[in-house]
């Protein structure tokens, strides 16, 4: 009894260290920015002016470039990621699941700052051609307004959507599995079509695939280098999909080892403490809710017809 | 019944376009980053220094020795924290320490890495003034803690219960249970957790942009600021020489190549591993 008492104690001290890093993160960005919190207050994220050779450091545009790059890129990679986990689970051919399995894990593999590079010399002059196209009637538009950079928001959103894709679909599609067979073959036994019993299957699931969408927009939200690579990095905010902007990861990246002045430091350091919080806050609802879908559907099997549950 | 059979036509090939919109940047990538990168990669870029701009050729020895130390110092860190953690989550399952660990290494797995590198920079590079490879290291190991921690976690309960009642039926102590019964039989998906998670940390760039930085130079003095594939394919893909341009390239083609074999080799070992965890 005495030996089990050292083991757990030994192994729990690791587990404890785990806490701790944690713990740590969040205590050290918060004493690291003192000076910015102090100084600035809360006027730090409603200014947009960010000029660290006045002195003069506001947040705004990285708040506003790094949520409005993820909300886009969500936009375009959520229905993306549903169709794949759908495909996957539940129309493909069996021989073909593995290999798409593999394949969208790699997408999720590839490392960042290749992302960056593909974006940097393939993907922004595909944008920048494409600004050169728009009719001059959209060009007006404040949406499409700007000079054709090819580096700026739609570049960043496209590039993140892609990134995105897999984590959200990889989830996405544990959520479709564990949603009872029986379900599914209950509307089909009605005459459903595949669409009315897939629909009914996703509606089931819906709190896991809002699980599934939050951790993509949490990954989106912290990705650093291939967002920095092709944004532009100018600090602003606008509407504009063209106009080069900037992310609270991308200054991060970019000023960190320049920030002369112990000021400049903390401020940035600030940016850091708020991404991290923000994340921290994203995740775990994103976590809860997947939770809260795989409890409630492994309730239910038993209550259901036992043959078709155990086929799986 | 005609437009519900259109809208579930509809459906289903939209979601057979979702898979081939997805299919086409991984495509896209990896043909660019094969196609140009084979042409700037060669015996010289894994023996060679980086030559100064304007002088063609040149390798990345230097970087790639650097990352080697940088994951090795990261799993070094990361290996006996994760495993040993994991242990407790799996042996101790039910208890409020061990769900405070699952939180901590969730919530350590969705911090951004970009984050992960601040942190680090105010604990390992700020007091000591000095940007160093064993600060580099820490970042990537607190990288990898989460991932291996969880992992092992979850294969240590995949092994039949059975096998643990009975060593400790033979009078073995919970401590002799697992590290000679349990933990050898999770080990191949383990050592696959392992391998993953290094693939993972050698193609990240934000947390070793202010940690380990970058040198110029050969060097495996973990004091001293270090070069690294990554950093050095970012300095390069962001400088305006075409030189370093087809450089970059030839690092990211290395960096997918590690990515892809480690892929492989996790394929292969938990292939082996799955006969048992069926049963």
């Amino acid at each position: 009894m005495r030996k089990d008492l050292g083991f757990r104690l030994g192994t729990g001290v690791f587990g404890l260290f785990l806490i701790l890093i944690v713990a740590a993160i969040g205590f050290e960005l918060t004493r690291q920015s003192m000076l910015s919190i102090q100084k600035f207050g809360l006027a730090f994220w409603t200014n947009a002016t960010w000029d660290p050779v006045a002195g003069e450091f506001g947040a705004l545009p990285f708040i506003w470039g790094t949520l409005y790059s993820s909300v886009l890129a969500l936009l375009i990679a959520t229905p993306i990621a549903i169709g794949i986990a759908v495909f996957i689970t539940e129309l493909c051919p069996q021989v073909l699941r593995q290999p798409l399995v593999f394949l969208t894990e790699l997408l999720a593999a590839i490392p960042s700052i290749v992302y960056g590079l593909w974006g940097i010399f393939v993907l922004v002059p595909i944008v920048r051609a494409l600004q050169v196209a728009l009719p001059d009637a959209l060009r007006g538009l404040p949406l499409f307004s700007g000079p054709p950079l090819g580096v700026g928001m739609l570049s960043a959103t496209l590039i993140l959507a892609v990134m995105v894709v897999p984590f959200t679909s990889s989830v996405a599609r544990e959520v479709l599995k564990s949603v009872p067979v029986a379900q599914r073959e209950a509307a089909y036994a009605l005459g459903a079509t595949r669409f009315e019993a897939i629909s009914a299957a996703l509606f089931y699931a819906r709190t896991g695939i809002v699980g599934a969408v939050m951790l993509g927009f949490g990954r989106a939200l912290g990705e650093t280098m291939a967002v920095t690579m092709v944004i532009g990095n100018n600090p602003q905010v606008s509407a504009s999909l063209f106009a080069p902007q900037y992310t609270m990861a991308a200054v991060l990246a970019n000023e960190f080892t320049e920030a002369a002045d112990e000021l400049y430091l903390h401020a940035l350091i600030e940016i850091g403490l708020v991404l991290f919080i923000i994340t921290l806050i994203v995740n775990s609802l994103s976590r809860v809710l997947i939770w809260s879908m795989s409890r409630s559907a492994k309730a239910v099997p038993s209550t259901a017809v036992q043959p078709v549950a155990a086929e799986a | 019944m005609l437009r519900r059979k259109l809208v579930s036509s509809l459906f289903v090939g939209f979601c057979g376009a979702a898979v081939i919109l997805a299919l086409i940047p991984l495509a896209m990538i990896l043909f660019f980053v094969v196609s140009q990168g084979i042409r700037a990669l060669n015996v010289d870029f894994f023996t060679h220094m980086p030559t100064p701009v304007g002088e063609p050729g040149g390798g990345m020895a230097n970087s790639i020795v650097g990352t080697l130390i940088l994951t090795a110092l990261g799993s070094l860190m990361a290996i006996p924290i994760g495993v040993l953690s994991g242990v407790y989550m799996s042996e101790y399952a039910g208890t409020r320490f061990a769900s405070a660990i699952r939180f901590a290494a969730d919530t350590l797995n969705g911090v951004p890495s970009i984050v992960i590198g601040v942190f680090t920079y105010g604990i390992a590079v700020l007091p000591f003034k000095q940007f160093s490879a064993l600060a580099g290291g820490i970042a990537l190991g607190i990288m990898m803690i989460p991932i291996i921690a969880r992992t092992t976690e979850e294969l240590l309960l995949l092994v039949p219960g059975t096998m643990r009642e009975g060593a400790l039926a033979l009078g073995a102590t919970r401590a002799r249970a697992v590290f000679t019964v349990v933990l050898p039989a999770a080990a191949p998906g383990i050592v696959t957790g392992i391998v993953l998670a290094l693939a993972r940390i050698a193609g990240e760039t934000a947390p070793l942009l202010f940690t380990s930085f970058n040198n110029r130079f050969f060097s495996t003095n973990v004091t001293q600021p270090i070069s690294s594939l990554t950093v050095q394919v970012f300095t390069y893909a962001i400088s305006p020489y075409e030189d370093w341009h087809r450089q970059a390239w030839a690092g990211a083609l290395v960096l997918v190549g590690i990515v892809f074999v480690c892929s492989l080799l996790a394929r292969f070992a938990t292939r082996k591993m799955s006969g048992f965890t069926r049963s």
